[in-house]
């Protein structure tokens, strides 16, 4: 894995997204916890919502078009609904937010 | 014999001595130099000492004898200024020593957060005796007032103990809740709580910006938000820094601490070190437990026995009577992991484990940490708990039922708290009623009045039948708000009045919760409550709330958004549709639609341009229209007296006065107004939420109409005389709405529920009760009648921004 520092935990509220924009598309990354995050596809699978503009809660998120809800750590609909999303390798460390640049389709970072 | 020289008589160094000379006492010649003019001492036990619940000569570990018997040299009271490797000599302040052995135990250094007057005499930090003096002797002082920077465990100690000496302490801590490395948000808002209740002051999310002086002594701590705290004196407890500087000078690896191997040797085989001064395998320490682990290793290699130091999960407890706090192993990060909460509202009671697999990997309790130990354990062990996961919450001692009562809430309510708001009842009287006799509501009714009026008390009434009556009353079935919790709407929000619950932790406490933080269905509900009933105290959480609220546009299909700026009462300027239809060609707007509240929508802007197209909207004067609120939208007005022949009064100009008066506030769901200039209704006002038709003697103020999934004409809440009495009833009648309705109620459902005449009571014949609503509505407006394109533009523009873009790099 090529780790690549896409910014401070900060810049994302507590609970809240912020987009991440790379050559396999927009990732959305969540934060979950003061020092937890997780980076999974911003496309819904239903019908192409933003999840990072989603309510997060404990490590799921909703949403925001038609209410589906996704865990972030397995990127599995949950409930009656059938999809996933694809998560990607994130880690948080120092208070820097590091995203595998390899899976994210990064050619410098290869 | 040969020589050791060990730097520093704190724990770790007081605990690998005692090893060394147990295991062979006349291995080493022993020099032991202190900064401190004394010796060991259990440095954990300061906080006691500072409570008075304990002397320093208690905690005293080593004292004079002790040294004396296994002849330690003692240099007590002298630093140590550096080392010579080469000729193997400590130098200390009077005088060098040769060792053929060193050992550096320095440990920390408090940490001074750099703020202008941080120099100042009475600013101090808390990690030796001296600084527990200071402390203590400010307890002596009449009317002492002391600020502590740091809610951690060391801050949080520092103030407890100032407080039980009398002063008047508050604790200033820049997160959101206290002790955030070790506690969630539910733990820290239990802990808050009991501190408070000690007589603590306690501030999160306080920003310190200077130290104010006079005469160079403290005075008095500024934050940035511009209120001052005097203080006699000023504790920071901001952390701590390996204290590493003897050994870099030296020469040796040093990184945030003195690097030190397996064996605790540093990058010099004849130097080794131990304690808060080193790091291994990247990590540094703060916590005694590992210190003594290392110590044992130390002296066995002293000594040329193999051992290994490991680094195990670590535990904490706050040392605060009364707080009842435990903590233990990493709940905080980590991936692929699942908790398991336990809230027991009525003791005051939470629990949450953090399982990664069939491992526990971290766990936090407040109130009953019993089982600490035994959690604990389990993470050390990383024992496999898959066979007793359905129970473990429950610890040890679990025989099997038990689960959390969902009636403990209001079981936990004193006796005089108010249940039914409308006709005063408390607890007592109506617990008192149905041990008298009254074993249903409908009796309970009579006798009491409870739950006699707007009803939204029932299910409280019904929980307190089920709770004195036993299993021989069967509650009809209410709807919990959502999964996370076994309330329904009505009663979160009368529990959140009756027990002044002010944060969103506070709710997920006390009303028994079952998820870490709600879901999707009950934050934005819960938030709504929290603000409506709490308008200073409670701050809006953008994250409870649904994206067109958080982004202020609603989000369309295709995940853009749409923009709607406020057109008063539908009036418009050249300038202003200039300055639209500018903005409309600037940021390609695809289409621009007339809606049918009067105003113009500018429909599929890219999410990132927001900040922008507000900007612009914002320099020629609009702000926005709140078209995707739970609040106020539209007052929709005809051309009344100025243009039309029938008009009667001025239904643009009282529209305008309505909307500049209203705008901004948040409701349970949207409210729209229309005021029409005669019966001929062109504003369309008789199925608005509140509607005004002004006729030849007046004005008549309708409410509950409905032109949505439902059509209903709005009913007459009163006839007034004047303008200002028109503007007073729509008011009081809006506040009522949004102190009692169910979270995405609109008025003509509430009203339906509640009753006219119930609403009538208190906004028309009441005068005083009128009066008290307009007041408690402005009050929340001081707060929420400001432009929040204006607020976004200026504070968070940048949460519409990617945090990144890599493919500009991949494409270089
Ligand atoms: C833009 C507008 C249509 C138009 O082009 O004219 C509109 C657009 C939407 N309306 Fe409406 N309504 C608009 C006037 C109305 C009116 C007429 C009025 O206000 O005079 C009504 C009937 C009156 C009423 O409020 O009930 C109306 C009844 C609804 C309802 C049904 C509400 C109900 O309780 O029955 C919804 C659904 C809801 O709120 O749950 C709704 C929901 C919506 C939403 C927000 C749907 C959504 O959640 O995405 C639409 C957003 C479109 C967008 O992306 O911007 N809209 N909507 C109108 C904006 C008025 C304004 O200037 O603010
Ligand atoms: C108020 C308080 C409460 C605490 N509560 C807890 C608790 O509940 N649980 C827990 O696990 N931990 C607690 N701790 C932390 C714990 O006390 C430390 O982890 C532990 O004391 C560190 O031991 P040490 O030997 O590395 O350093 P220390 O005990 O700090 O000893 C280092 C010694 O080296 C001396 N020294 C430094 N430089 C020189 C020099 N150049 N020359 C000579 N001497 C020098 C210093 O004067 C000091 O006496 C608490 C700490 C404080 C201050
Ligand atoms: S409401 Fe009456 S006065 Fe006003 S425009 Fe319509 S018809 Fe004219
Ligand atoms: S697009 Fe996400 S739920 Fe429909």
């Amino acid at each position: 894995m090529s780790w690549i520092d896409i910014g401070s935990i900060e810049d994302i509220p507590l609970r809240g997204a912020r987009v991440v924009k790379t050559p396999r598309g927009c990732i959305a990354v969540f934060r979950t916890g003061l020092q937890e995050a997780y980076a999974v596809s911003d496309t819904c699978p239903h019908k192409g919502g933003p999840l990072s503009d989603g309510i997060v809660h404990d490590r799921k998120v909703t949403c925001p078009l038609h209410n589906w809800v996704f865990s972030l750590e397995t990127g599995q609909a949950q409930g009656a609904d059938e999809g996933a999303i694809e998560t990607f390798p994130l880690k948080v460390d120092g208070g820097r937010i590091l995203l595998d640049g390899t899976s994210v389709g990064n050619k410098s970072a290869a | 014999m040969k020589k050791l020289v060990v730097i520093g008589a704190g724990m770790a160094s007081g605990r690998m001595l005692e090893h060394l000379f147990d295991a062979d006492p006349a291995a080493y010649e022993v020099t032991l130099f202190n900064a401190e003019p004394r010796g060991n001492y259990n440095r954990l036990m300061l906080s006691p000492v500072l409570s008075g619940e304990k002397t320093y000569e208690e905690i005293v570990t080593h004292d004079e004898a002790w040294y004396a018997d296994h002849k330690v040299t003692c240099r007590f009271g002298e630093k140590v200024t550096g080392i010579d490797r080469d000729r193997k000599v400590v130098i200390g302040e009077k005088g060098e020593v040769a060792y053929d052995k060193l050992v550096i135990a320095t440990g920390s250094n408090p940490f001074i957060i750099p703020l202008p007057g941080h120099d100042l005499e009475g600013v101090i930090a808390y990690r030796d005796l001296e600084d527990t003096n200071r402390m203590i002797d400010l307890g002596a002082q009449p009317d002492a007032k002391a600020v502590v920077i740091g809610g951690g465990l060391l801050g949080l100690e520092a103030a407890a103990g100032l407080r039980l000496r009398g002063v008047d302490v508050t604790v200033v801590h820049i997160m959101g809740h206290l002790m955030e490395r070790q506690l969630d948000e539910a733990a820290g808002y239990l802990l808050r709580k009991s501190l408070t209740e000690k007589g603590i002051k306690v501030m999160c999310k306080a920003n310190s910006k200077e130290i104010l002086g006079e005469d160079g002594k403290v005075r008095a701590l500024l934050l940035d938000d511009g209120t001052e705290l005097p203080c006699d004196l000023l504790v920071m407890a901001v952390g701590i820094r390996p204290s590493t500087a003897l050994a870099s000078e030296a020469g040796l690896a040093v990184g945030k601490g003195v690097h030190v191997d397996d064996q605790m040797v540093t990058s010099d085989a004849d130097i080794l070190s131990l304690g808060e001064c080193v790091e291994h395998n990247g990590a540094i320490f703060g916590l005694v437990a590992p210190l003594y682990d290392q110590a044992k290793v130390l002296a066995n290699t002293l000594l040329g026995k193999p051992d290994t130091f490991v680094n195990k999960e670590v535990s904490t407890k706050l040392k605060v009577t009364g707080c009842d706090l435990f903590s233990a192993g990493d709940f905080a990060e980590g991936e692929t992991r699942e908790d398991i909460v336990f809230r027991d509202p009525a003791r005051g009671v939470y629990k949450r484990l953090v399982l990664e697999g069939n491992r526990i990997v971290g766990a936090v309790m407040y109130g009953d940490t019993a089982d600490g130990a035994w959690f604990y354990s389990h993470i050390k062990d990383a024992t496999d708990v898959a066979e007793m996961r359905d129970t473990l919450i429950f610890g040890p001692a679990f025989q099997g039922g038990g689960t959390a009562d969902p009636l403990a809430a209001v079981a936990a309510l004193p006796d005089d708290a108010e249940i039914c708001g409308c006709n005063g009842v408390c607890k007592g009287t109506i617990v008192d009623a149905i041990k008298g006799g009254a074993g249903d509501l409908p009796s309970l009714k009579a006798q009491t009045k409870a739950s006699g009026s707007c009803g939204t008390c029932t299910g409280l009434v019904e929980q307190l039948l089920e709770l004195t009556l036993g299993d021989s009353y069967a509650a009809p079935a209410a709807q919990p708000i959502c999964a996370c919790c076994d309330l329904t709407h009505e009663d979160v929000r009368r529990l959140i009045k009756s027990k002044e619950l002010k944060s969103q932790p506070a709710v997920w406490q006390e009303l028994g919760w079952k998820t870490p933080n709600g879901c999707h269905v009950c934050r934005p509900a819960v938030n709504f409550y929290l603000l409506a009933d709490w308008p200073l105290e409670y701050q809006d959480d953008l994250q409870s709330r649904f994206v067109n609220e958080r982004k202020h546009a609603n989000i369309q299909k295709d995940g853009t958004f749409s923009v709607m700026p406020r057109m008063w009462g539908g009036i418009t300027t050249p300038d202003e549709l200039r300055a639209i239809a500018d903005a409309a060609d600037k940021f390609k707007v695809p289409t621009v639609k007339v809606t049918g509240g009067q105003r113009i929508d500018l429909l599929g802007v890219k999410g990132e341009d927001l900040p922008a197209i507000w900007a612009d909207l914002n320099r020629a004067g609009m702000v926005s229209g709140h078209a995707y609120s739970k609040g106020l939208r539209t007052v929709k007005t005809c051309v009344g007296t100025d243009h039309c022949r029938f008009g009667t009064q001025d239904s643009t100009g009282l529209g305008i006065k309505l909307e500049k008066l209203l705008w901004g506030s948040w409701t349970p769901h949207k409210v729209k107004l229309g005021v029409s200039g005669c019966p001929r209704n062109c504003a369309e006002a008789t199925c608005k939420d509140v509607g005004i038709v002004c006729v030849d003697s007046g004005y008549q103020v309708g409410v509950a109409g409905a032109a949505g999934m439902d059509v209903k004409e709005t009913e007459r809440l009163a006839d007034a005389t004047t303008e200002e009495e028109a503007i007073e009833l729509t008011t009081a009648f809006i506040q009522l709405y949004r102190e009692n309705a169910k979270y995405l109620d609109r008025p003509y459902k509430w009203v339906a529920k509640v009753g006219l005449d119930w609403v009538k009571e208190r906004v028309v014949d009441d005068l005083d009760s009128r009066r008290a609503l307009v007041e408690r509505f402005e009050i929340s407006q001081s707060v929420y009648r400001k432009d929040p394109w204006a607020d976004h533009v200026e504070n968070e523009r940048k949460r519409y921004a990617p945090l990144a873009d890599l493919t500009l790099e991949a494409a270089e």
